[in-house]
């Protein structure tokens, strides 16, 4: 069942919401990257949660003008309208009071919320034309998604994308540092306000799919997620994108494999499934490979520790560095250095008074950064500037006294 | 006061603004009359700053005595209450491309996903535009200024492994990616390393005899007369300004810190 509807073979209705969702989570993804990177992810939650008055609002007005209150383009243009006065209040609030951002949007997310619910409810208890459904912006519900619909959402996902596309690069540079890209004479305030008005995009486009309540999910838990696999904005974008993808799209196919599974919340699932799967094995900033560099780092230090109370004739007292040092044969079971042990104890003192040599010395400052107390001095330098610190060691000195 | 004295008065006013606009019009940087103010407390007041051109200028002045917030309006950073800029003798909009800007560290978050040779490449993106391809000559030029302060072996590294220095240096290095005609920097030499100063203050001076004009915000009273030709000391007003010689005199400097130096100090700062 579950292959069946990943190949897409689940009938015409769940193939579309797969296919829906895919484009709009990678939208979501490569849109949400760049709130990640502005630290302004919370935002998108009170815009989302803002569109809630405006869907109602909408399917009142459409209901009285006898028309059919569901209709989703109708909708998202009421969502829209609230979810952009939101972000107003918001920015009006951070920049003409002394509230914080976070306390502006503490205050816009509940205010919006609680007054979407009441209408929500006033709907309900006056039972104007086929009302059922609206809940479903709350968690998303995809069950009576039209094809109509489908075009709504895909045509949504791509100007957000096109946009993205143009604005990457100013985007990126008032992200990592405002102050620069303002004295660049780039419009700082609109730029963010053009980041802002791609995520209400994205969020009312999403509203049909995943609902109003997970959406900021699907805008950060993908950046997130890329941050693990790259130190570059471009890569973290574009594997940003390809996580909110994939995770929509498998998350839409489960939850079409079985009856009752809601869309949006199985869709967050798949995506922190993915961000778990990061979080453990990425290379550099996962937490596998920090404990592992943990491990190896306190190795070397315990060797190289032990080399160097060898060569200067100290106890060692530590059982892990006698027991590294025997393992490695440099050491004899009664604690008496080997004759590989004395000799790989000698080079390293001697490199330590090489690298003494490097750090004193500014135009070397390069390779005196890479000092850690650990590593051979050969992986750093040539033989010649090894053999050219040697003569300066073993040179004529000073004599003292 | 006769009718005559008052008109003779008006006169020299005009002909001193004929001399003013002459200036004005050679100056990378001439600053009228600005006046900058967080809430309701002017952190710079109604300055006058004529910057010669070709030469290195120093801002100076105690804490808090507006020399960034100077700096931040003369680049339209932050909005003034009232003042002129002008870049060159032409308003500040249709200078940018001439201008190379370089924060305090302080404004960036380090851990941003960005490596040391897409931060310099950050100083092309004028030429780059909207879409434009980051091609071979691009990154080569990046390189080359990044090899300017001595940081091209750091091209690949996240920015945040390197030290404060270090990240000084790069973003020097973007600055120097724009080929501007005047740099303005912005507090480059607090909490450096001696490698760094060094490092910066050679850059710069080789700016200079590229015909450049370089402003520098500076905190370090004793290194004024070594590195610079002019300073302008300021402490919410203008206090002096001119070259080293003239206005970073003993007098000034009681007028711009007042008692926060010690008599001895001032007197051994501006014999110097």
């Amino acid at each position: 069942m579950l292959l069946d509807a990943l190949t897409l073979q689940l009938g015409y209705n769940a193939t579309l919401v797969a296919i829906g969702a895919a484009l709009l989570g990678t939208a979501a993804g490569i849109t949400g990257t760049f709130l990640f990177l502005r630290k302004r992810a919370l935002v998108s939650d009170a815009v989302s949660h803002a569109t809630l008055p405006g869907v109602c609002i909408a399917f009142l007005l459409m209901a009285l003008a006898g028309g059919d209150g569901r209709n989703l383009a109708g909708l998202l243009l009421g969502s829209a309208v609230s979810a952009g006065i939101g972000l107003w209040c918001m920015n009006w609030l951070t920049r003409n009071t002394r509230l914080a951002e976070d306390a502006a949007i503490g205050a816009v997310l509940s205010v919006f919320f609680g007054f979407g619910i009441v209408l929500l409810t006033v709907i309900q208890t006056l039972g104007v034309g086929r009302q059922a459904g609206l809940e479903g912006f709350l968690l998303g519900s995809t069950a009576g998604m039209l094809y109509s619909d489908a075009l709504v959402i895909a045509a949504g996902g791509a100007v957000t994308l096109l946009l993205v596309l143009l604005t990457r690069r100013p985007m990126t540079l008032v992200a990592f540092d405002p102050e620069y890209a303002a004295a660049r004479g780039l419009p700082v305030d609109r730029i963010d306000l053009l980041m802002m008005g791609l995520v209400m995009a994205v969020t009312v486009v999403g509203l049909k799919i995943v609902g109003l309540i997970l959406i900021v999910a699907l805008l950060i838990i993908p950046a997130v997620t890329a941050r693990f696999w790259s130190e570059r904005s471009d890569r973290v974008v574009l594997l940003a994108g390809l996580f909110g993808g994939i995770a929509a799209y498998i998350g839409a196919a489960l939850s079409a494999s079985a009856p009752n599974l809601p869309t949006g919340p199985i869709i967050v699932l798949v995506s922190f499934a993915l961000f778990a799967l990061s979080l453990l094995l990425a290379p550099n900033r996962g937490v596998l490979a920090a404990m592992l560099r943990h491990m190896r780092f306190q190795r070397r230090v315990h060797l190289r520790q032990g080399l160097l109370a060898l060569a200067q004739g100290q106890a060692i007292y530590e059982s892990l560095t006698l027991r590294l040092l025997r393992r490695a044969g440099l050491l004899r079971a009664d604690g008496v250095a080997t004759a590989k042990g004395r000799a790989r104890a000698a080079k390293a003192l001697r490199d330590e008074r090489r690298w003494e040599v490097v750090r004193g010395d500014v135009t070397q400052e390069a390779a005196a950064a890479l000092y850690d107390g650990l590593r051979d001095i050969e992986t750093v330098l040539t033989v010649d500037q090894i053999q050219e610190i040697d003569r300066r060691i073993d040179g004529p000195r000073e004599v003292l006294s | 006061m006769s009718l005559d004295a008052a008109n003779s008065l008006i006169e020299n006013r005009v002909v001193a603004g004929l001399d003013q606009d002459a200036k004005i019009a050679q100056s990378p940087l001439a600053v009228r009359g600005l006046t900058v103010s967080y809430g309701e407390k002017p952190a710079v007041f109604s300055v006058d700053m004529t910057v010669e051109p070709g030469q290195m200028t120093a801002i100076i002045g105690p804490n808090g005595a507006g020399k960034s917030t100077l700096l931040k309006a003369a680049l339209g950073i932050v909005a003034p209450i009232s003042g002129r800029v002008t870049i060159f003798g032409r308003p500040l909009a249709e200078q940018r491309a001439r201008i190379a800007y370089v924060p305090q560290r302080a404004s960036v978050d380090w851990d941003f996903p960005t490596r040391v040779i897409d931060v310099v490449l950050m100083g092309l993106y004028r030429e780059l535009g909207l879409l434009g391809r980051i091609k071979g000559n691009h990154r080569a030029r990046a390189l080359d200024c990044l090899s300017r302060v001595g940081m091209a072996d750091f091209a690949t590294r996240q920015i945040g492994q390197l030290s404060g220095g270090q990240q000084q240096r790069v973003f020097l290095a973007r600055a120097l990616a724009q080929g501007a005609d005047l740099y303005l920097l912005d507090e480059p030499f607090a909490g450096v390393d001696a490698a760094t100063e060094k490092a910066i203050i050679s850059v710069l001076k080789s700016l200079r005899a590229a015909g450049k004009t370089v402003v520098v915000v500076h905190h370090d009273l004793a290194t004024v007369a070594e590195y610079f030709d002019n300073v302008f000391l300021i402490n919410t007003r203008r206090v002096a300004e001119g070259p080293v010689a003239e206005a970073f005199s003993e007098e000034s400097l009681q007028v711009a810190y007042g008692g926060r130096l010690a008599a001895t100090q001032i007197d051994q700062l501006a014999r110097g």
